[in-house]
């Protein structure tokens, strides 16, 4: 394998942690505005994964597509979706990126490839599948990224979907983030076979590959090989990530139960982000005062988000009803 | 004009379109090289070839939700279920997606997709290849629903799904595939939404989808011997539902009757219903009626399959009920 840490300069490494942080500080916002009241419906956060979407979304162009999940947030912002986009969408604002009529779980940008988050587990997996399918049916060399968690791993929709990418060869990264719960229920009592990337080689004869998920640099490396191989044209891949959620299924939700308090801290001794930054000190590749130069500048945006999406006007009700079709009705 | 038959015209339409569409591609089970169970699509796929014209496995979730992420791309899938109960194994797709993506994104996403199907009891088919399933769709947001019931239409209303932009079901009733009747070699689009007055007449109005149009024509016809004047209209789509000329003709006759094979709770012929008390009571002379197949799966057996749909004593009955009310 080519070594990524080579190859990328010091603006790189440094833009996958500043993505990393932004997804991290808008959420923590996110939750303690949800606590606030001010985000009205359900908010599902990504905190912990966020070196999955950084690393694959910084190996697309804007006009690649991604198709993503309920934790969305993460792929919203690192596909590009401005944090007063994501922010306004989840305090239900007409300025959001839905114009409020999604929030959380439907967050749509499509002008920059955010084809939506999902209320429902499995058809990123086969919107992923059919965007690649347009793709090489048009003959142009976008890729398309379909990211599911391990809850979906034992959905049909993993089955149908991969299959139809491999037996058609179509320009698909398929994405696995397993944080070892659907919801609450544990992956080892999900399946006999946690082996997401073996499934994925052996049942559909895909190139597939397992990485740390909170290792950016890992995971930057394996979607760098995987969209490289889709744009072309040698067909899908499977990344299968490991990573853990340091937050409930949703803020404000009960978290106990069904995992240990060692279990978590465990994973949070391995937080993406502090692992980043200390890779970056000890290679010698950043100093502290630009991570802190990060930090401050991220801080600002968030800010900014916030505000923009508290002081934002909600959608006119007249508008309830809009949209449904293409041409009015 | 010369004549062909439904299933010819509507592949027409789909052979006009995809020479002049390249985004346009087929999916289904047998719709490649061997051109459809129902040759929906005989003699594209020597034209096209297999991006075009694809074969797929017989995993109709998979397939529905691959053509949404198609549709959302700049492709126009069109789903070819063979047997519109094989539509079932995706509802999530379509109910929950399809259905609903073009209002989440507000707008921009386009969602261009025809899903396509034989409805409709005959031929013993029994319970798993007889369904029909149209109301299902017209509860939910975000679908048009095309129900043809003659060539002309079925080419028409096929062109005019294949250009627009929503989700389309285009349903069509397996005892109407081989009949024939007038279609221009031209080609035309037919708007949704404009029902068509099949028979005019000033005694009682009968609304009669798919099969039951040509069905309830022909009764008519016979009743005529008899005195009585039946106006027949088609809505020839059911979303949108043209109800200004079932209106327009309830006002002149003052009676009702809806004719539809499938069931009728929450069914068509209850929304019409409904829609002519909450617009056009004042022109009712007498209650609005309705008749159905019965409520109950499709049997098998050509005895018990005739028993459960109205065949044409029970339609001439019903008409004489409603007149002498």
């Amino acid at each position: 394998m080519i070594n990524a840490t080579d190859e990328l300069g010091a603006e790189q490494l440094l833009a996958l942690y500043r993505v990393m942080v932004l997804i991290r500080r808008t959420e923590e916002r996110l939750a303690r505005a949800h606590q606030m009241g001010l985000v009205p419906g359900p908010c599902h956060t990504y905190v912990g994964e966020e070196a999955i979407a950084t690393g694959v979304c910084a190996n697309l162009r804007e006009d690649d597509v991604v198709f993503s999940t309920h934790r969305g947030h993460g792929h919203a912002l690192a596909k590009g979706v401005s944090p007063r986009a994501v922010a306004a969408e989840l305090f239900g604002k007409a300025t959001g990126c839905s114009q409020g009529r999604g929030g959380s779980m439907h967050l749509f940008a499509p002008e920059i490839g955010l084809m939506g988050t999902s209320g429902i587990v499995g058809p990123s997996i086969l919107q992923g599948a059919g965007a690649g399918y347009s793709f090489k049916l048009l003959g142009s060399d976008q890729v398309s990224v379909a990211f599911f968690g391990d809850g979906a791993v034992s959905n049909g929709a993993f089955h149908e979907g991969l299959n139809l990418a491999a037996i058609w060869d179509l320009p698909v990264v398929f994405v696995c983030e397993d944080n070892m719960y659907a919801t609450e229920v544990a992956f080892r009592d999900a399946t006999r076979v946690q082996d997401v990337a073996g499934r994925a080689s052996v049942s559909y004869d895909m190139a597939s590959v397992r990485v740390d998920g909170n290792d950016v640099m890992a995971v930057y490396q394996a979607a760098e090989e995987a969209v490289s191989r889709a744009r072309a044209g040698q067909g899908p891949s499977l990344i299968d990530c490991k990573t853990y959620r340091t937050r409930p299924h949703a803020e404000g939700m009960r978290d106990g139960g069904y995992r240990t308090a060692e279990e978590m801290e465990s994973w949070k001794a391995r937080d993406p982000i502090a692992a980043h930054a200390a890779w970056l000190i000890d290679k010698g590749r950043a100093s502290a005062a630009e991570l802190e130069a990060i930090e401050a500048e991220i801080k600002a945006t968030v800010d900014d988000a916030i505000e923009f999406a508290r002081s934002s006007p909600f959608p006119e009700p007249a508008t309830a009803a809009d949209y449904i079709f293409s041409r009015g009705a | 004009m010369r004549e062909i038959t439904y299933t010819e015209a509507a592949r027409e339409a789909l052979a006009e379109q995809m020479a002049v569409d390249p985004s346009i591609f087929v999916v289904g089970e047998g719709i490649g090289e061997r051109g459809g169970n129902f040759n929906t699509t005989l003699g594209l796929y020597e034209k096209y070839g297999p991006m075009r014209l694809r074969d797929t496995p017989i995993v109709e979730r998979g397939f529905v939700g691959m053509c949404a992420g198609a549709a959302m791309t700049g492709s126009r899938p069109v789903v070819d279920f063979m047997f519109i109960d094989f539509i079932l194994d995706s509802m999530g797709e379509l109910l929950n997606q399809i259905s609903k993506i073009q209002y989440m994104s507000s707008g921009r996403i386009k969602m261009p997709i025809v899903l396509r199907g034989c409805i409709g009891i005959g031929g013993a088919a029994a319970t798993h290849h007889s369904g029909s399933y149209y109301p299902l769709f017209v509860h939910i947001p975000g679908f048009r629903v095309a129900l043809p019931s003659t060539p002309y239409d079925a080419k028409g209303l096929f062109k005019t799904a294949l250009t627009g932009d929503d989700p389309v079901l285009f349903l069509e009733h397996k005892l109407l595939l081989n009949r024939r009747g007038p279609v221009p070699e031209e080609a035309y689009q037919l708007p949704f939404g404009q029902a068509a007055v099949i028979r005019e007449g000033s005694d009682a109005t009968v609304v009669a989808l798919a099969i039951m149009a040509p069905k309830v024509r022909e009764v008519c016809d016979e009743l005529a011997k008899d005195g009585l004047d039946i106006e027949v209209i088609d809505p020839r789509t059911l979303a949108p539902l043209d109800m200004a000329t079932i209106l327009e003709s309830v006002a002149k006759t003052g009676r009702l009757l809806i004719a539809d094979e499938t069931f009728g709770p929450c069914g068509i012929g209850a929304e019409i219903s409904a829609q002519v008390m909450e617009q056009g009571f004042d022109d009712l002379d007498a209650p609005i009626a309705r008749l159905n197949g019965m409520h109950t799966p499709t049997p098998y057996s050509p005895s018990l399959e005739a028993a459960i749909i109205p065949d044409k004593a029970a339609i001439a009955q019903a008409i004489r009920d409603l007149v002498a009310e």
